[in-house]
């Protein structure tokens, strides 16, 4: 590898880091105005989406420039792919986030509504799955990788929780049908963020060992445990 | 069709092929042979031409180291082949082939780096260079003898440009004093007959001019006499035909007759020099120069060729003129293939025999040569004149000569290999 | 005026001959001032030519002749008056196989200075350093500097004549096919020596080697049979290139 290349990818890479930060600050902040009801902090979280998205394209193009100019092989190959599939995962997560936000400022129109529990503990594990998917990528972490992977399995099952208690809701007290929807779009949203930090997680493995995990954790995560 | 037809001929090729590949195993076996036989053969005719040299070589020393001596490097060319020695050749040798070396080089490389560095860009340049270039591969074959009666005309009588004047003196000459020599009185032995102590003295009139006539001797004259190196002026008497000659013995040895005719010799400093150059050492080197520059200008060329293009566009992109190319690139990348060239050069000049005999002819050379236009010997010559008398003691020295003559060759081709080694040390 | 700042070279209707037959076709191009420029094209394309022509190289060559314009700053590079000495002093070249001198190591380097200014001895071997320094060699050669440079590897011996030629000091550095002689090892440190180098120099490298191209130029320049077909920065010829033909080299379909 060449220094010129070398110093590319070192840009490339802080750049993505970057993006990283901006994206989970997103996220905790987007949860945030929900729960706080703070349409001013969702209005933030919008805003901020122009930036992601901007960043997502310079690094989109970085990443085809080095591959057609520098023509990598080997780990450098894999690792610009890498790049390319974990910036569009998230720049999907920012939109996510987006999305939240907007059920956040949705809510704080109507009555007070009491967010379930879950949801604190659904965006604790999901921004800690996307800092670690991240730290896994830096790293070059498999074994974290495989942690987010396994994390996963708890969101979907808090989702599934939380789903429940919002039907049980809106069952009850018709009125907040509309506000516990919004709850749903949210929860829903976070299951999806954990879901792309999964997607990252699974990224990271192939950059490390080269393999394709994606729909088949099962025969991976047994084997690296067994091991 | 057109495909089938491909098909066919593709086919067909591969059985030929395969035919071909199952002869050729087969017939292996004779072809090895044919290689085992051709170099037999080879072997057979190198270990020839090497057991004809080591026979040659042996035969020599056989017969010449027994008479090797001290007395045949320092001596001169006696009647006694006991006491003959072959000094003026070696010196002789040693003048004509420097002086050659020295004009030779310059002249030849000169000439090579012209013909290949300054390629002209003109197309009637370019036929000048052909033609130049095509005349010096024809001289290389040229018999040397040819170049003998070239350098009689062109160098020893120089196409006689300078006149003869009446007194038989060519051209111009510096570094040369003329004296009228004469005898003194004692020399008659009528004279000193029976008279204790008289020597026979010589004494010696300086001359203005060559073209002068000759000196009438005079009472109270200058005039010197040799003694131990250098002139010394003494008191003649002139002793004229009345008078009696004196009967002291001193007198008489210092007495010269009024009527005498003096002899007019001449004392010739180092740097003697004359036009037209006469049959000199200067003559034969440049003759032996004509022998030899097409040689030295080929092999120079070939190893100007050798030097990689590259090389000089590398100094040429570093901003050098032609000439700093030349000095410090090409020049030094080419000095060993330069010096074997020279170095086989050289060693023809030296056994070079037969222009020498015409410009130099076979004189008896008593004396190295003290300057340019001094006549000389060289060594083949002096063999050559050895082995041509009919006492078998000089042909025995004849063959010491040869042994002589080969031990300069050897040393001066390894004293270049050496240098040519050191070069090509430093340069690898 | 303002293109004498940014252009080192700029070539305007530059058509070039050897003997009959024509190498260069009306070339207009403008070599920018301390970057990298690729020259590429398949072979006779004339690339090499144009690069002989920036330090007049072709001088020897005696059926070799231009017309149009072309100029360093305000030196006009077709002229017979321009002092070639001093332009090639100015413009340094590198050739496709490393000719070291048949010296040592330190004369090498120092041929060009030596030639060109007046040094006494401690600025000379200052000098040389620094130009051993620069071309990323010196480490491996500071304890034999008097050894012949002949006895370098092939890399290395290349490394010692790009320091040969910035020893002179030069503004633009010619490299013409620098590394085709070269392993891959070599070649990356020539590359990584460029890439040095490019903050400096204005470098304009001739190269076969697509890749080399794409690696190590900012801009690009793709000749066919003696015209530029396309010049861009060196991203747009090899992502989206304008012409077919430029598209069709860059994919090795051709050349």
């Amino acid at each position: 590898m060449t220094k010129h290349l070398d110093r590319e990818l070192q840009s490339l890479r802080s750049s993505l880091v970057e993006q990283f930060g901006i994206v989970e600050q997103m996220i905790q902040r987007s949860v945030r105005s929900l729960v706080e009801r703070n349409s001013d902090l969702a209005d933030q979280v919008i805003a901020g989406d122009a930036q992601v998205d901007k960043t997502d394209i310079y690094i989109e193009e970085e990443c085809l420039k080095l591959l057609a100019l520098h023509q990598p092989v080997a780990t450098d190959m894999r690792w610009l792919v890498t790049v390319v599939k974990t910036n569009s995962e998230l720049e999907r997560m920012a939109d996510l986030a987006c999305n939240i936000a907007e059920r956040a400022k949705s809510l704080s129109f109507l009555p007070l509504y009491p967010v379930p529990d879950e949801i604190h503990e659904m965006v604790s594990i999901s921004t800690r799955m996307v800092r670690d998917a991240l730290d896994s990528f830096v790293e070059r972490d498999p074994e974290k990788a495989a942690a987010v992977i396994n994390e996963d399995d708890r969101v979907d099952a808090l989702n599934r929780k939380v789903i429940d208690q919002l039907q049980e809701t809106m069952r009850q007290t018709p009125d907040n049908v509309e506000p516990a929807l919004h709850c749903f779009s949210a929860s829903r949203q976070l299951e999806r963020i954990a879901d792309l930090a999964e997607n990252i997680a699974e990224d990271v493995i192939y950059l490390v060992e080269g393999t394709i995990v994606r729909h088949k954790h099962d025969a991976f995560l047994d084997s690296s445990t067994n091991e | 069709m057109s495909q089938s037809g491909t098909d066919k001929t593709e086919e067909k090729t591969a059985n030929a092929l395969a035919s071909h590949r199952r002869d050729k195993l087969r017939g292996s076996e004779s072809r090895m042979n044919t290689d085992r036989w051709f170099r037999r053969i080879c072997v057979m005719v190198a270990a020839v031409s090497v057991i004809i040299l080591l026979f040659l070589l042996g035969s020599i020393i056989q017969q010449g180291v027994p008479s090797l001596s001290t007395t045949l490097l320092t001596g001169t060319p006696e009647p006694d082949p006991s006491q003959a020695g072959a000094w003026p050749a070696i010196a002789g040798t040693i003048w004509v082939c420097s002086i050659c070396a020295l004009v030779t080089l310059p002249v030849g490389i000169g000439t090579a780096l012209l013909i290949e560095e300054f390629k002209p860009r003109s197309r009637w340049g370019s036929r000048i260079f052909s033609l130049i270039q095509l005349n010096i591969s024809n001289l290389a074959g040229v018999p040397s003898v040819v170049y003998g009666i070239l350098g009689l005309t062109a160098f020893v009588s120089m196409f006689s440009l300078f006149g003869v004047d009446k007194n038989g003196i060519q051209g111009f000459e510096v570094g040369a004093k003329y004296f009228d020599q004469f005898t003194n009185l004692a020399s008659d032995p009528f004279l000193s007959m029976g008279m204790e102590g008289v020597e026979e003295r010589y004494f010696l009139a300086p001359v203005a001019d060559r073209a002068d006539p000759p000196t009438i001797p005079k009472q109270g004259m200058t005039i010197f006499e040799y003694q131990n190196d250098q002139l010394n002026p003494v008191k003649i008497s002139v002793v004229g035909p009345e008078d009696l000659p004196p009967t002291d013995p001193v007198e008489l040895s210092l007495a010269i007759d009024a009527n005498a005719l003096p002899g007019r010799i001449s004392e010739k400093a180092w740097y003697y020099f004359r036009l037209p150059f006469g049959r000199g050492v200067l003559s034969g080197a440049l003759t032996l120069m004509l022998v030899i520059l097409p040689v030295i200008i080929i092999s120079s060329q070939e190893a100007l060729r050798s030097v990689p293009s590259s090389l000089r566009d590398g100094a040429r992109g570093l901003g050098a003129t032609p000439w700093q190319v030349i000095w410090n690139i090409t020049l030094p990348a080419a000095a060993p293939g330069i010096m074997t060239g020279s170095i086989l050069a050289m060693s023809r000049a030296i056994g070079e025999t037969a222009p020498i005999l015409i410009i130099a002819g076979i004189v008896y050379i008593r004396n190295a040569p003290h300057h340019l236009m001094d006549s000389y010997t060289v060594l083949p010559l002096q063999i050559y004149n050895w082995t041509s008398r009919p006492q078998e003691e000089f042909h025995s020295i004849a063959a010491a000569g040869i042994v002589v003559l080969l031990g300069i060759l050897l040393s001066f081709n390894a004293i270049a290999v050496i240098l040519r080694h050191r070069m090509q040390n430093k340069i690898n | 005026m303002a293109n004498q700042s940014t252009n080192a070279i700029e070539a305007s209707n530059l058509n070039a001959w050897y003997g009959d037959f024509q190498a260069l076709n009306s070339i207009s191009l403008q070599i920018p001032k301390n970057e990298v420029t690729a020259f590429i094209g398949p072979s006779g394309c004339g690339k090499s030519t144009l690069l002989r022509w920036f330090n007049r190289m072709n001088d020897t060559i005696h059926s070799a002749s231009a017309t149009g314009d072309l100029r360093l700053g305000d030196i006009d590079l077709l002229s017979s008056a321009t002092d070639v000495v001093d332009l090639r002093r100015r413009v340094g070249i590198v050739f496709q196989k490393a000719n070291p001198f048949p010296k040592s190591i330190f004369e090498n380097v120092a041929f060009g200075p030596r030639l060109h200014m007046k040094l006494n001895k401690t600025e000379l071997q200052d000098l040389v350093e620094w130009a051993l320094r620069k071309a990323a060699v010196w480490e491996e050669v500071k304890d034999r500097l008097n050894a012949p440079a002949l006895g370098l590897s092939g890399g290395q011996q290349q490394r010692l004549c790009i320091a040969r030629a910035i020893a002179t000091g030069p503004e633009i550095l010619l490299m013409d096919e620098p590394c085709s002689a070269l392993d891959p090892a070599s070649t990356l440190a020539i590359e990584d020596l460029m890439d040095e180098l490019r903050s400096q120099y204005t470098i304009v490298i001739v190269t076969h080697n697509m890749q080399q191209a794409s690696r190590c130029s900012d801009k690009t320049a793709f000749f066919f049979e003696g015209k530029v077909i396309e010049f861009n920065s060196t991203e747009k010829i090899f992502t989206t290139p304008n012409a077919k033909q430029t598209e069709d080299y860059v994919r090795g379909k051709f050349g």
